[in-house]
């Protein structure tokens, strides 16, 4: 097999990526706790650099041999996930050092973790998806567990260990029997079958529902759900704002890739799927969360929910489809950011406090938090002028041009319900009577994530444009 | 017609105020005295820019005026598209006025958070002259949904004891019609590929079974906003929690965004459906008409009792809508925007006695005319007219809307007329409850008249209402090339939908 000079250019971020890893892991070894600064803050760069050099020389193409693909799609995919892993690492630091478990494992880690979603992200083989699905999640596994002295924490790494494992068992054997009923491994092949007649084969078929079962797992999508709350509750919240927003949306990637790619075929049969997965999400993230009174708990709600709008998205398999899965994730991603930073400066007497009811006349207490909170919650709610409304906007225009009438009606009335959560926490912040008030938060990191973020929620409206166009352009790739 | 994007200005020109109030700083006292003269400046200026509207007003024209067109996202091919004609004009001038007056009548009784109230104000009135103006579904839907943050924060944060209950129920009432008619916007705009209005006036062109679907989904939301019977719910709960001006704009403007709706989209665009579905708009109207003011009698709270009346009121608007002739649109027109003077000066009324007593319930008051002669001079005043003295603006929308429905259906007009007859009750039943009859409780024996400032806040008002009963014109002629339009219109798609059917 020839691995040509092209193979490394391609997959240069990626390379870099884990060079950089691998010499700031000898180098923390080497030096002990004390790298831990130093290491937090070049692996930041690095996944920044990485970024840059997705698209500093812009190239497509696939390499090794076809494991590995790179397009407009995975490229956007991929910075997305960088940016969001980057933010995660920069807003963990106080959380970590006030608990005294900042080390300097965990930068490493997340970096660990990104690398493999940019392997999954760009993954042209069920090989090398599960190479980089795995890499991914026994990363993430670890650094759920990651404050090892509290027991939630510990509890979701090993809830999540668990049920992630057999969600990869599921996705292998679905891969083996697609592999044993089309001959091979690399999509191109599977697709090749599939068009060639083997689509109508009880196996194949089968192979397809495990794989999305699999895959429904890893973005948290009903029936699939169940790890969610529990997880993203236990685990530290520096680390659920990367499961919540990187995790989330490589996954989701890598989703749109495996359907919209080999399986392209059988949209018929997975349409049917991914439909009723996107209602069931679309309604358990709406009335699950509506008594939950822990708001890591009712993010893990809200982002099935948002999982439901995505899916909905991916259902309806046309370019408009995919232009509005990124359009979607995109907006996402600032969203949750931004409501993670708020709560990582949810503090009381110096101890971090998550309970919605904590927020208790915040409006007085810490004005331009609360408006930076009000901002975010009106735009999951999914309320115009917001950004929040755009993505929603895109996903049901998607829908309705597919003709899946009725899930973008249960959408729309889900999405209803779902506000009202989202209304109680303005409520809590601004109706109720102040509680004892939260801490100040000195300047942060966080406090400026939370309201960089809510400034570009709220002024997406003035120009929805260049999102669009960066959507368009990346549907492209799976359409060209 | 103008070269300057005057529209464009009086939609945006309020957050001119809010950025001044969000950056200024200081003394708590400083700070809100800067808020209030700064809400107060830019929302006159805005009202005197809007005036340019009327003065500049090309009456002749049926079609849309002061257009700006520009590219927002060419993705989609959504356009910001803005523009006024004949029946959108006094709806813009109706929010511009009234917002202004909301800030004055709020000057002393808003003493918390008042920098806060004075930008959710703001916010509000970009988001209704924005609404009225909008061109683009898209850009429509935008202000019509913005509104809705503004004025839970409103209810929510200044309302009364059982605020947070009001605002929920208003905020998932109306969001629930509105996300129906987001899809019917969708589904509009996949048909055409442009969310442009004026486009879709002219070539949307469905058939009847999807028309039958979309009007559902328009009539989900317009229906609520109005609001009609039996959605109308959350009316009267809002009303009673909402602070003085939160009412006012509620029943001012707020409510005309249903009708405005049904005008500007339902009935153009989908004809046929509205042909079919006319009747049960008249039949809902009718029972609003009849039973909302029957239940306004038996109403202990003044705003309730008021909120009601909104009810029944804006039921003869949506039946002279739907009529489709030239009397009963101009009627509905004007009833509208008699509506939204009159019932916001009464809402402005129980807030002078809010202000004083703390509370707008009716047993409270009485014989406040010895007291209080200005006051009992104002709120008769505004009684009449919203009974439909002749002579005061609710008699002219009220004629006009039972002229034209009668030419068409004299049951619907006769049902409709007993409607007027009960409101004449009832508002007389509360005026003489609160006004007439001897002072004997203890607490109202040292109760005020109306300061210099309220007088001046309900000055402008009064001045309207007379003009408005003594000379229509000055309101009807705008209106009439673009009512004639849109009826002439209906006529011919209703006629042509005929012959299709008839042709083999």
């Amino acid at each position: 097999m020839m691995l040509g000079l092209e193979s490394w250019t391609l997959a240069r971020p990626e390379l870099f990526l884990a060079a950089a890893t691998a010499l700031l892991l000898i180098y923390g070894v080497v030096r002990g706790e004390v790298a831990t600064p130093f290491v937090s803050i070049a692996t930041t760069l690095a996944l920044l650099v990485t970024a840059v050099l997705l698209f500093v020389p812009y190239r497509e193409g696939t390499a090794f041999a076809s494991l590995f693909i790179v397009d407009r799609l995975t490229t956007t995919m991929k910075a997305l996930v960088l940016v969001g892993s980057a933010i995660a690492i920069l807003m963990s630091r106080a959380y970590f050092e006030r608990i005294k478990a900042w080390r300097f494992e965990y930068p490493l880690l997340v970096a660990l973790a990104t690398l493999g979603m940019m392997l999954m992200i760009s993954a042209n083989d069920l090989m090398s998806l599960y190479v980089g699905l795995e890499l991914q999640s026994l990363a993430l596994y670890v650094i759920a567990a990651f404050q090892r002295d509290s027991i939630r924490s510990t509890e979701a790494g090993v809830k999540y260990f668990v049920l992630g494992s057999v969600a990869s068992g599921m996705l292998l054997f679905g891969a083996s029997l697609v592999y044993g009923f089309c001959g091979g491994t690399a999509f191109v092949q599977i697709s090749r079958a599939l068009i060639e007649g083997r689509g109508g084969e009880l196996g194949v078929i089968i192979g397809l529902v495990f794989v999305v079962a699999g895959l429904a797992f890893k973005v948290s999508a009903v029936p699939f759900h169940m790890w969610t709350p529990d997880v993203y509750e236990g685990a530290p919240t520096p680390v659920t704002a990367l499961f919540a927003v990187a995790a989330k949306i490589a996954a989701m990637s890598l989703m749109v890739s495996v359907l919209m790619g080999p399986f392209k075929p059988l949209f018929v049969q997975w349409q049917q799927i991914v439909v009723v997965a996107s209602v069931l999400s679309m309604g358990l993230g709406a009335f699950a969360a509506l008594r939950q009174q822990n708001f890591k708990r009712l993010m893990a709600y809200s982002s099935i929910g948002n999982v439901g709008y995505v899916l909905l998205g991916l259902a309806s398999g046309s370019e408009k489809g995919i232009q509005s899965v990124v359009f979607y994730l995109a907006i996402y991603l600032v969203m949750t950011m931004g409501v993670f930073a708020v709560i990582l400066m949810m503090k009381r007497r110096n101890v971090m406090v998550e309970n919605i009811a904590d927020l208790a006349g915040l409006a007085r207490s810490e004005p331009m938090m609360a408006i930076a909170l009000l901002i975010f919650m009106f735009s999951l709610a999914g309320i115009p002028p917001l950004a929040g409304f755009w993505g929603k906007l895109y996903i049901f225009i998607a829908a309705v041009e597919a003709r899946l009438y009725v899930p973008a009606v249960l959408g729309v009335l889900a999405s209803v319900v779902a506000s009202y959560y989202y209304l109680r926490i303005v409520k809590v912040m601004y109706f109720d009577e102040p509680a004892e008030a939260l801490d100040r938060p000195a300047f942060s990191i966080n406090r400026a994530v939370a309201f960089a973020a809510a400034i570009l929620v709220a002024v997406f409206s003035l120009a929805p444009q260049p999102l669009s166009l960066v959507a368009a352009a990346a549907a492209k790739g799976l359409f060209p | 017609m103008s070269s300057w994007p005057i529209l464009s200005l009086i939609t945006f020109l309020p957050l001119v105020g809010v950025f001044f109030c969000l950056v200024v700083n200081g003394p708590k006292e400083a700070v809100d005295r800067n808020c209030r003269s700064a809400a107060l400046l830019t929302s006159v200026v805005t009202f005197l820019i809007s005036l340019l509207l009327w003065a500049r007003f090309d009456v002749t024209k049926a079609g849309f005026q002061f257009e700006v067109k520009l590219d927002w996202v060419p993705a989609l091919n959504i356009g910001y598209h803005m523009g006024i004609d004949g029946i959108s004009l006094f709806f813009v001038l109706l929010s511009t006025l009234l917002t202004p007056i909301c800030i004055l009548s709020s000057w002393d009784a808003v003493r918390v958070r008042v920098k806060e109230y004075m930008i959710a104000f703001l916010v509000l009135e970009t988001f209704m002259v924005g609404m009225f103006c909008a061109l683009d579904l898209a850009l429509f839907y935008v202000f019509f949904e913005g509104v809705l943050i503004p004025m839970f924060l409103i209810i929510g944060i200044w309302g009364g004891d059982r605020r947070v209950y009001a605002a929920f129920k208003f905020f998932l009432y109306t969001l629930l019609g509105s996300v129906l008619m987001l899809l019917a916007i969708i589904t509009i705009y996949w048909q055409l590929g442009t969310t442009d209005i004026p486009t879709a006036m002219e070539k949307l062109n469905l058939p009847f079974i999807w028309q039958c679907w979309l009007f559902l989904a328009f009539f989900a939301s317009f229906a609520v906003k109005v609001p009609m019977w039996p959605v109308h719910t959350w009316l009267p709960d809002a009303h009673v929690e909402a602070p003085t001006a939160g009412s006012v704009i509620l029943a001012g403007v707020l409510l005309k965004m249903g009708g405005y709706g049904f005008l500007r989209l339902s009935i153009p665009l989908l004809p046929e459906a509205t042909q079919y579905f006319a009747p049960l708009i008249f039949g809902l109207s009718v029972v609003a008409v009849i039973y909302t003011s029957l239940v306004a009698l038996v109403q202990e709270d003044m705003k309730k009792l008021i909120a009601y009346s909104s009810v029944a009121h804006m039921g003869i608007v949506t039946i002279g809508a739907f009529i489709l002739n030239m009397q009963s649109v101009q009627g509905s027109l004007f009833q509208m925007l008699s509506h939204g003077v009159v019932s916001a000066a009464l809402f402005l009324c129980v807030g002078v006695l809010y202000d004083r007593m703390h509370t707008h319930e009716i047993a409270v008051f009485g014989g406040l005319v010895h007291r209080m002669p200005r006051y009992a001079f104002v709120f008769m005043f505004f009684t009449l007219a919203s009974i439909g003295l002749p002579g005061l603006s609710g008699f002219i929308g009220e004629f006009l809307v039972l002229l034209g429905t009668f030419k068409v259906n004299t049951w619907v007009a006769f049902l409709a007329a007993t409607g007027l007859f009960l409101g004449a009750a009832y508002a007389l039943w509360l005026y003489r409850k609160i006004i007439f009859g001897e002072l004997t409780k203890n607490s109202l024996k040292a109760i005020l008249d109306m300061n210099r400032r309220e007088v001046v806040v309900f000055l402008p008002l009064v001045l309207i209402t007379l003009w408005m009963g003594i000379y229509p014109n000055s309101f009807l002629d705008p209106m009439a090339a673009t009512v004639d339009k849109l009826v002439g219109d209906y006529q011919s798609a209703i006629k042509l939908a005929h012959t299709a059917s008839l042709a083999p």
